[in-house]
């Protein structure tokens, strides 16, 4: 059974896989990464997402064995070690941004990924339109649009610019 | 600290472990040497199975066991039962043919389960279920509503002749009959409510473990209402005592009615767990999903309004045909009836109702109760037929609802549909919310839209719905198998932190918060001191469950009938410690004072007392302070409310948006404000889905077309604009909160809204109705089409 190395929330591991395992098989399976969900098999709903090398991407989409030697950071990674939350899981928290919390791991990355792609500021419009690729039955994507606006300038350290609001 | 008790907006206290990854759902839960199953599900409508040759899948690497449905058979497995019975009109049964576990004999929709297959791992389980060999016979099928009736139809079941499973009435035929004699004017409107998949983000998902050593069967599974799994998997389908099964739903992905039922895969994992000493888990794939999670809506009606010249309302006469798919799901039978056709006065005060109903067998996936469940196929018949009746005759539509609405004063109103409205004030929510959206501003913004060359339409809905289900001696004289009370448990700890236990189930709604609220309100308590248990047989008490908005209705008033009897006791004890009458100890803010003295002890002081009896009225009262109880609630609750939409129509595309939504809803008291305006986001958004996007096909062979999430158009963030909500409130009147329940009210109210505002914004077409999902392509056809002259009334 072939083998993959990979940094996996800042620590190295070597995982046996099948040719055909996806990475979040690997990290739900595997690695016993439970944050990381499957809500679809069509690479539509987003609940999978998480970072690799700081970009978004659905852990569904691409072998385990295409993840060798690169960086993935996974919804259990993003709290400090004493616990306090990254301030997009805080303003999920604080604008009511989940219900039942399946969508939501994948929600945040892609939301931080959002946030951190557009340091010129982030409209509605360009928040709901950078959220076409994570499904949401719960909320109707009010509160997480509100969670995400609120988001930005605590991730940038200053106000949103007054254009993009 | 900050204000935490009823009526505040306190933060989730579910967060914490949803933000980190750390939820606890049914598929993250894995179990030591577990298996895993995959099922093999027919890919054909309608077909005699001739045979299964498991021989080859069996030989493949990894497989422990294949079972087929005579397998089941065999060992005594019951069928899937269901849990209300409705009469015809002549007061026969409905037909209620057998629901197997696994299919013997024939399949009857495509997802119709027919093996399966357990293996060491996942993929070698999936490897071999490809390797059966079956040998059909196809039948012909049915695959739409209207198709099951036809004459010469195949039949679903043999032996269900013209697949009509119930014939049933509700109403006054001859009161009806002689309204519509004298009327002045009928409006007719034929329409459909269109079918639709729940789809909770979360797939199901069931381990079945079996403990060898004391004979203890548990069920892991994404359910709404473990006991309720519990008692139907354990007496009807498995014949497992209740003292030896366990029914866990942990952390649950969104339900929406969908993880309500007693589903095939809970029993055949619980099942093969026990044959092999092994736990064995199953987890839906999403097209799974699309193909045996129960749909929703399906109707056919045609809805007659009788009316006076001045447009007063004087009779509704309302047929449907209600799609049942091929087998009956739980509570399937009780959807198009009593909780359908109760609903069709409204919130009118329309006099005289006649519904008949006619439910039907079809080669389809069975059709149950998903969010709302009946009342929003009231609610969208009855806003849609106002809007049509204004079209027919010139009326102007807010004009025609404010004169037929039943008024504040009215109350308590019996509805000649056999519910009787407790409370509510439909003008307050009305005017509120067209002062809200602003209704007289729209010709200009109408104006401004037109110089942009988009079409714009304003629509409203005025909804009411039942919900707290449900009194348990009304609902058993309906056919209901099963109390619809529920039970909670409070156990006040030796410090006063306290632990409760309900059968109430949270899948997104945030009970541990709302509940912990209403808890530390009542006892006086800081909220963090407060624990909420629910979802496990084995630790809180029997529960009927999470749907139909009746937890903080039925389930909170549980806790505070709990709590009544936990402040008795405490006033005894208290009594006892202070020397004085137990008339005389007042219970105020956390502490049990006596009346006109200083003299006061805190609840924490009281729960020590209890649990340390040293100087304790020993003789007459048991130590400790824990009480159970069950509250079986006297009516349903009646939120209601309006909803103003409006749209904004592309006229190249024939793509609508929604450009603003408002709702203006009374549900009663709020006990967390925060956590309804979630409740209404999600429920219009779903609606919205329902008016615009959403539709579950099926084509003339059959096969279903939008088995998955690139078929079938789940609402995405920018479909959707920011909603406006807000509040009138009525309190209930006969549950100690005033609570009446928040989580359908969004598809109720909202579809009606939607399509009303798309049709007034076609309104230079002339355009009368449109079924939903009022897609891109119908509407484009209507504009390419041109506009037309007004037919002469």
């Amino acid at each position: 059974m072939p083998q993959v190395a990979l940094t996996v929330n800042g620590k190295k591991v070597t995982v046996d896989v099948e040719g055909r395992t996806l990475l979040v098989e690997l990290l739900r399976e595997k690695l016993g990464l439970t944050g990381t969900h499957v809500g679809c098999d069509t690479s539509q709903c987003g609940a999978c997402v998480i970072h690799l090398d700081g970009a978004s991407v659905k852990s569904c989409t691409m072998l385990a064995l295409q993840a060798a030697g690169r960086s993935v950071t996974t919804i259990e990674g993003l709290a400090k070690s004493d616990g306090t939350l990254h301030p997009m899981q805080e303003m999920f928290r604080e604008h009511h941004a989940l219900q039942c919390g399946f969508c939501t791991p994948g929600m945040v990355m892609s939301a931080i990924d959002l946030v951190q792609s557009h340091p010129e500021g982030l409209s509605e419009q360009q928040i709901r339109h950078g959220l076409e690729g994570n499904l949401c039955r719960c909320t109707g994507y009010h509160n997480i649009v509100k969670a995400i606006a609120a988001a930005w300038p605590l991730m940038h350290g200053k106000t949103m610019p007054a254009a993009a609001e | 600290m900050a204000f935490e008790g009823i009526g505040a907006s306190v933060r989730r206290t579910e967060d914490q472990r949803f933000l980190s990854g750390r939820g606890n759902y049914t598929d993250d839960i894995n179990r030591p040497g577990q298996l895993y199953a995959i099922i093999r599900r027919s890919d054909r409508p309608h077909a005699r199975i001739v045979s299964i040759d498991t021989k080859a899948a069996a030989e493949m690497p990894g497989v422990v066991a294949v079972y087929t449905g005579t397998d089941l058979q065999a060992d005594n497995v019951g069928g899937l039962p269901c849990g209300w019975l409705i009469k015809n009109k002549d007061g026969t049964p409905m037909a209620e043919p057998p629901h197997p576990v696994l299919a013997v004999g024939k399949v009857r929709h495509v997802g119709d389960p027919l093996a399966v297959v357990i293996a060491e791992t996942r993929q070698q389980a999936k490897d071999a279920a490809e390797k059966l060999a079956i040998e059909w016979q196809d039948l012909p099928s049915i695959s739409s509503t209207q198709d099951a009736i036809a004459p010469g139809a195949a039949l679903v079941h043999d032996d269900v002749e013209g697949n009509v499973c119930y014939d049933w009435h509700l109403g006054d035929k001859e009161a009806v009959d002689a309204a519509f004699a004298k009327a002045a004017r009928v409006v007719r409107l034929d329409l459909t409510n269109s079918r639709l998949i729940p789809n909770a983000m979360e797939p199901r998902a069931a381990i079945g473990d079996f403990d060898r050593a004391t004979g203890e069967h548990t069920l892991f599974t994404t359910s709404q209402n473990p006991h309720v799994i519990r008692l139907l998997m354990g007496a009807f389908v498995l014949h497992i005592p209740e003292s030896h099964l366990r029914v866990v739903a942990p952390d649950v992905g969104g339900g929406f009615g969908s993880k309500i039922y007693h589903y095939a895969e809970e029993a055949i994992v619980t099942w093969a767990a026990g044959k092999l000493g092994r736990p064995v888990k199953w987890t839906a794939e999403r097209t799974e999903s699309f193909i045996s999670d129960a749909h929703g809506r399906d109707h056919v009606t045609t809805a007659e309004m009788a009316i006076d010249k001045d447009g007063n309302y004087l009779a509704l006469r309302v047929k449907t045909l209600a799609n049942m798919g091929a087998y009956l799901s739980t509570f399937a039978t009780s959807i198009p009836t009593y909780l359908y056709a109760t609903l069709l006065a409204g919130v009118y005060k329309t006099p005289a109702i006649y519904a008949e109903v006619k439910a039907v067998f079809t080669n389809t996936v069975p059709v149950d109760a998903y969010r709302g469940a009946g009342r929003p196929e009231a609610a969208y018949l009855l806003e849609r037929l106002t809007d049509v009746i204004a079209h027919d005759t010139g009326l102007d539509r807010v004009a025609l609802r404010r004169q037929n609405l039943i008024p504040a004063n009215a109350f308590p109103y019996q509805t000649p549909v056999a519910l009787q409205y407790d409370s509510g004030n439909y003008q307050a929510t009305l005017e509120s919310a067209l002062k809200a959206a602003d209704w007289n501003g729209f010709p200009a913004r109408r104006a401004a839209a037109a110089a942009k060359g988009k079409l714009r339409g304003i629509g409203i809905s005025t909804y009411i719905e039942a919900c707290g289900i449900a009194p348990s001696a009304v609902a058993g004289a309906l056919g209901a198998r099963a109390g619809l009370y529920e039970a909670a448990n409070i156990r006040v700890h030796p410090t006063g932190s306290v632990s409760v236990f309900t059968g109430s189930h949270s899948h997104g709604q945030g009970h541990e918060t709302t509940f912990a609220q209403l808890v530390a309100d009542q006892l006086g308590i800081p909220f963090n001191q407060v624990e909420i248990v629910h979802g496990d047989t084995e630790k809180i008490p029997f529960g009927m469950g999470t749907y139909g908005s009746r937890s903080l209705a039925v389930g909170g008033s549980a806790m505070v009938k709990a709590m009544d009897k936990i402040i008795a006791k405490g006033k005894r004890i208290a009594a006892h410690l202070m020397e004085a009458s137990v008339a005389d100890i007042e219970f105020k803010n956390g502490s049990f004072s006596v009346a006109g003295t200083d003299k006061s002890k805190s609840f924490g002081e009281i729960a020590l007392t209890a649990y340390v009896p040293h100087n304790y009225p020993i003789d007459e009262l048991e130590p400790g302070l824990e009480e159970n109880a069950f509250y079986d609630p006297k009516n349903f609750t009646f939120p209601a409310g309006c909803m103003v939409a409006e749209v904004e129509i592309d006229r190249d595309t024939g793509v609508p948006s929604v450009v603003s939504f408002v709702a203006v809803d009374d549900v009663g008291r709020l006990i967390n404000p925060m956590i309804v305006e979630g409740q209404v986001h999600g429920g219009v958004a779903q609606g919205i889905g329902q008016a615009l996007l959403e539709s579950a096909t099926y084509d003339v062979s059959g096969q279903i077309v939008t088995g998955s999430f690139m078929d079938y158009t789940m609402p995405r963030s920018d479909n959707l604009p920011s909603f406006k909500t807000g509040n009138e409130v009525t309190l209930c009147t006969h549950n100690p909160l005033g609570v009446k329940g928040c989580g359908e009210l969004g598809t109720i109210g909202s579809p009606p809204a939607i399509v009303n505002a798309v049709i007034d914004a076609l309104s230079e077409y002339d355009v009368r109705h449109i079924d939903m999902p009022l897609s891109p392509q119908k509407i484009w056809s209507i504009v390419a089409a041109g506009p037309k002259r007004k037919a002469a009334e």
